[in-house]
């Protein structure tokens, strides 16, 4: 075998391995995190996932609260930061003059790179206060006395809570997705948005009719990317959630998240099924994560086949 | 080149390895009195030249790492039950005492002004008494003007021995807390909102107004906190001192305890702090290493005869003298090498 054949070979073998290793170390990660649980899942079975309950001193457990808080903030993050990220990434592509472009693109490149923990502390000494003094108020003032969705706006304005930390990760997700979508929107060949502002399209129509459906993908990705940072966000999060294992109609009021319960309570977890809790809580998380990524993925699978048939 | 890489080999093991074969000496676990550990080990290594590794992960971390014997002495703010200690064979001793402190945020209230007692602490924890002007708060503290305002509890959300003497002292003050939620490192909390570490209850506690949170003594004095005077066993509203800390742990009987399991919560006396506890060292009774044993051993004879000062320096209360001696005394008696000899 010649040297540069044998050469040839030991790299694709390495690169292989490599690969392999992530197969290998996720493996790892998610056997490792079932026979820890074990106790736990022993104990409490399937009833762990909506149970309320979380009382160290009886060692009875229960992750709805901390999966209802983790699914929450997500969800008013992404509520937020995908209107906003896309209104971002579209003034930069379409609208923004040129010397503006850099110095903005920049600045969200930025607040990506800022640690979370800047955050938190931002949001427990800056916006919470603010919060407490201003916003809550007006909220619990106008949309509490609504019938049914009043609910989530109701109680003593703490400052703190499941709608503080939902509007840090949405600071904190902002970045990521409107970065990925202005770089996918870069993409989009000038032809064919130059050929729809030829037929008398509005910048608009071009971003919903032509530039979406072009990168969706893309998109979509961008997505999946934030929502990943938002569902599984430790210290943010456990600076402004409030901390509680109290089940909560209100948005004002204290939750708790699975990353912040974990981060919490690891140090101190006396006892074998306390422990082993705090692990079937990391569990849910790794699945939880993993459901959402594989949603994303059937979305783009159907959205391709919904292509092909109208092709 | 091969012979090149060795030598280099051999010089980097030999810089690891040398500072270990000084014999230093490792413990883990409970963080509360990370600071003054830190700050005896490295006055201890100036005079001594033996060094102290002292890992703070937490008193859960401390149980464990002692028990594997992966450290020379583990730490722990909960003293262990004397069952729990017979069975995994280690004794313990107390080092420094700390304590906790209500802690509000209330306008016009100057610290010390507002009294409290441990059975309205406990309903207001149980999310009972909700409004500061409440009967029960106003009975304690005539002539106080109490506004109308929300209570809003802080606790812990992170597990920690500040909670266990907490929920400890809780428990001896209301039936019903005892039952409801009773004692530990993290309890169920029937109400509040949580911060991490004493850092994080001391913030909720200054943000938020209405506030009532529990603190250790020292965050107190650091951050000029609105403190609460606390009536103990013996009718007297007290402030926290280290006078107050000291009393507890004088009036407290060790003696009487076996494997020095003492929670100084409600402790005798009339200068005594209520809501006082000490911090726990816990070593194996038979010693495969009595020679590193010795050197634990040496380090906290250091610590509790030179180490006062340093300790006050830091806002911890050290032991009382009478209560080293008896220590001592138990170390001789109870650590033994594996032929029985004793290791003190």
């Amino acid at each position: 075998m010649r040297p540069a054949r044998w050469k040839d070979v030991a790299f694709e073998q390495l690169t292989r391995l490599f690969a392999l290793l992530v197969l290998g170390i996720l493996a790892a990660i998610l056997v490792a995190l079932v026979l820890e649980s074990r106790p736990s899942l022993d104990k409490f079975g399937l009833a762990f996932l909506w149970h309320a309950e979380w009382d160290p001193v009886q060692e009875r457990f229960g992750a709805l609260v901390p999966i209802y808080g983790t699914l929450g903030t997500s969800l008013i993050a992404m509520l937020i930061g995908i209107p906003v990220s896309f209104g971002i990434a579209l003034f930069l592509t379409e609208l923004s003059p040129a010397w503006l472009k850099r110095p903005l693109g920049t600045a969200i490149e930025l607040l990506a790179a800022i640690p979370s923990i800047i955050y938190g502390m931002w949001g427990l000494f800056v916006l919470a206060p603010l919060f407490q003094a201003h916003v809550q108020p007006a909220l619990i003032e106008s949309l509490g006395a609504l019938p049914l969705a009043g609910a989530l706006f109701q109680g003593p304005p703490l400052g703190i809570g499941m709608l503080t930390a939902g509007l840090i990760l949405s600071i904190m997700v902002i970045p990521f997705i409107a970065a990925v979508m202005r770089d996918v929107f870069d993409l989009v060949p000038a032809l064919l948005k130059e050929s729809a502002y030829g037929l008398g399209a509005t910048t608009w129509e071009v971003m919903w009719k032509v530039v979406l459906p072009y990168t969706k993908v893309g998109v979509i990705g961008g997505i999946m990317l934030g929502l990943g940072r938002a569902l599984g966000e430790t210290m943010a999060v456990t600076f402004v959630i409030g901390n509680a294992h109290q089940l909560s109609k209100s948005l004002m009021a204290p939750g708790n998240s699975i990353a912040s319960a974990l981060a919490n309570e690891f140090t101190e977890a006396v006892g074998d099924v306390y422990f082993s809790a705090l692990i079937e809580l990391g569990l849910i998380l790794f699945l939880l994560t993993t459901v959402v990524l594989a949603l994303a993925k059937l979305l783009l699978l159907r959205l391709a086949r919904r292509e092909g048939a109208r092709a | 080149m091969l012979r090149r890489l060795i030598g280099a080999a051999s010089i980097a093991a030999g810089l690891i390895g040398a500072p270990a074969l000084a014999a230093d000496i490792t413990g883990a676990g409970a963080t509360f009195p990370y600071p003054i550990y830190a700050k005896w080990a490295d006055a201890y290594k100036k005079s001594t030249g033996i060094g102290v590794n002292y890992q703070s992960i937490g008193s859960g971390g401390g149980i464990k790492q002692i028990t594997a014997k992966t450290v020379d002495f583990g730490a722990s703010d909960m003293p262990l039950k004397p069952d729990e200690l017979d069975r995994s064979g280690m004794i313990q001793f107390p080092t420094v005492i700390g304590g906790d402190v209500p802690v509000v945020n209330l306008r016009e209230i100057a610290p010390g002004q507002l009294r409290l007692s441990g059975p309205l602490l406990a309903e207001i924890y149980l999310g009972k008494i909700r409004k500061w002007n409440h009967p029960a708060i106003a009975a304690l503290n005539p002539g106080v003007g109490l506004p109308a305002t929300d209570i809003n509890v802080v606790h812990r959300s992170d597990g920690s021995g500040t909670t266990f003497i907490w929920t400890n002292y809780l428990s001896k003050m209301s039936p019903e807390w005892k039952s409801a939620v009773g004692e530990g490192a993290s309890v169920n909390w029937p109400a509040g909102v949580g911060g991490k570490g004493n850092e994080g209850v001391a913030s909720y506690v200054q943000r938020i107004e209405g506030s009532i949170g529990y603190v250790e003594y020292a965050y107190v004095l650091q951050n000029k906190m609105t403190y609460a005077r606390v009536k103990n066993r013996e009718g007297s509203f007290v402030a926290p001192s280290a006078k107050a800390f000291q009393a507890a742990a004088a009036g407290a009987d060790w003696k009487a305890a076996p494997g020095m399991y003492l929670i100084l919560t409600d402790a005798p006396g009339k200068d005594a702090w209520p809501i006082a506890g000490a911090t726990f060292i816990l070593m194996h009774k038979t010693q495969e290493k009595p020679e590193s044993a010795r050197q634990v051993l040496k380090f906290f004879d250091w610590a509790f005869t030179q180490g006062d000062r340093l300790a006050q320096e830091l806002d911890y209360v050290p032991m009382p003298d009478p209560v080293v001696r008896l220590i001592q005394t138990n170390w001789k008696s109870q650590l033994k090498d594996p032929s029985g000899n004793p290791v003190y």
